[in-house]
């Protein structure tokens, strides 16, 4: 009898850890299962839906190490208040993604930012529905996961120090991949075929080398008088910009493009899981705010195209914007871009949209990064 | 189980005034976001015309 205790304490010492086993981890594994196979067989933002899948099994063992456990710090808790706390992660981000930016279509055709502006529609709706079920912060929180930006819903969440930013993360990263899949409906949905068949033709325009120096410089100058709270957003991304346009820094061009930001996005992605421990994630208020961020896209995408179709009524025959360019007015770029194009293409296989809809696209990115500023400085106190 | 989340569910404090109230946010968000994106509408067009007009000149210089 004696040596079984003996044997039976050994055992829970062994393999103690069994008994903090809890059914909610086993959701967590299945939905972080369910990333790594829309990342691998989907092909649907693999470079941050897989971290983020395994981390989530990996913060979801019985006394998992990744994470802080009481006075025990977890490599990925480190991680989380050495970059993502503090904003690091995506404002370094932000540097790469500026240098892969080609500002070009836009700078051809200045008047599509309008529509980069009106897309930002579902953020504001959606923060008035959001504050209908949390306080003010949150809710401002929520709302830009319609900026389809992470690096942006990461800064505005932790500025607005919002308790949800692991599901604000989760939900502005997972919508992102689901582009494809939300915007066409919606589209369509607010379209005739007749709107859809309009061609837009393009001329193409030399763009000055001064001009494309001086266009990032201005953006940070006008975003930064506005919103001042948002100048790190647009400043690191205008700055990523600049080092691509200045034609003298093409190795760093390269390595922020390619070694900086893979490198922040494998960090990113598998420190964002830190905030997907099953006692905070699997919560009603988790649904709620898939479900507005949900709705976050769907009204940006609405009111992109919706603003097109009024422009069209004070504008000649001939001169007709195809509507469908107006969805391409949120951040997921260049997927929104891709999109209306191939959606101009299956109506009309000579309509080629492409140039219109990644111009307004990168607007997009510009105003969704204006809008998270606008937001920090409406309430961050 | 269920019973869990039907309790969190209606924990939810819903207000539904707050959307009404928050509606001017709503306007003002999209008004300076429009002014935003005109002030660099007018720069960038302005920048353009300039750049055009200034490699112009340098072109003129070079062939006298």
């Amino acid at each position: 009898m004696e040596k079984l205790l003996d044997f039976l304490s050994e055992f829970e010492i062994l393999y103690g850890n069994f008994l903090e086993f809890d059914w909610r981890m086993l959701v967590m594994w299945v939905i972080g299962g369910i990333l790594i196979y829309l990342a691998i067989k989907k092909d649907m933002e693999p470079t941050l839906l897989l971290p983020m899948g395994f981390g989530a099994i990996l913060v979801n063992l019985p006394l998992s190490g990744a994470i802080t456990q009481g006075d025990e710090e977890g490599a990925l808790s480190v991680l989380f208040n050495a970059g993502i706390a503090n904003e690091l992660f995506p404002l370094i981000l932000f540097i790469g993604i500026g240098a892969m930016i080609d500002f070009g279509p836009l700078l051809s055709n200045p008047k599509l930012m309008i529509f980069g502006a009106a897309a930002q529609f579902g953020i504001f709706f959606t923060l008035c529905l959001a504050s209908m079920f949390f306080p003010i912060n949150d809710a401002a929180s929520i709302a830009i996961i319609g900026a389809a930006d992470g690096p942006t819903s990461i800064v505005v969440a932790n500025k607005l120090n919002s308790e949800y930013l692991g599901a604000i993360m989760v939900a502005a990263y997972s919508y992102m991949a689901l582009v494809p899949i939300i915007q066409p409906p919606v589209i369509k949905l607010l379209t005739t075929k007749k709107e859809r068949l309009i061609r837009m033709p393009y001329q193409q325009v030399e763009v000055k080398k001064i001009t494309r120096i001086l266009f990032p410089i201005i953006i940070t100058i006008v975003a930064g008088c506005i919103a001042p709270a948002s100048v790190s957003l647009v400043g690191f991304l205008m700055f990523g910009n600049l080092i691509r346009e200045c034609g003298v820094l093409n190795s760093l061009s390269e390595t922020a493009q390619k070694v900086l930001a893979n490198l922040i996005t494998i960090f990113l992605g598998i420190t964002i899981a830190t905030k997907m421990h099953y006692e905070s994630f699997l919560a009603v208020d988790t649904l709620l705010i898939m479900g507005l961020g949900l709705f976050a896209f769907v009204f940006d995408t609405a009111g992109g195209v919706v603003f097109a179709k009024i422009i069209n009524l004070f504008l000649k025959k001939d001169k007709k914007i195809n509507p469908m360019i107006g969805a391409a007015g949120i951040s997921a770029f260049p997927m929104s871009g891709r999109i209306v194009h191939k959606m101009g293409l299956k109506e009309d296989p000579q309509n080629f949209l492409l140039m219109h809809s990644i111009g307004v696209n990168v607007s997009g990115q510009i105003a969704s990064v204006i809008a998270g500023g606008l937001i920090l400085n409406f309430f961050m106190k | 189980m269920l019973a869990n989340f039907l309790t969190a569910f209606f924990a939810i404090n819903f207000q539904p005034m707050e959307f009404v109230h928050n509606l001017y946010y709503m306007g003002m968000g999209m008004l300076c976001i429009i002014l935003v994106m005109l002030v660099i509408i007018v720069a960038t067009t302005l920048l353009n015309k300039a750049a055009i007009k200034l490699s112009e000149k340098k072109k003129d210089n070079d062939k006298e």
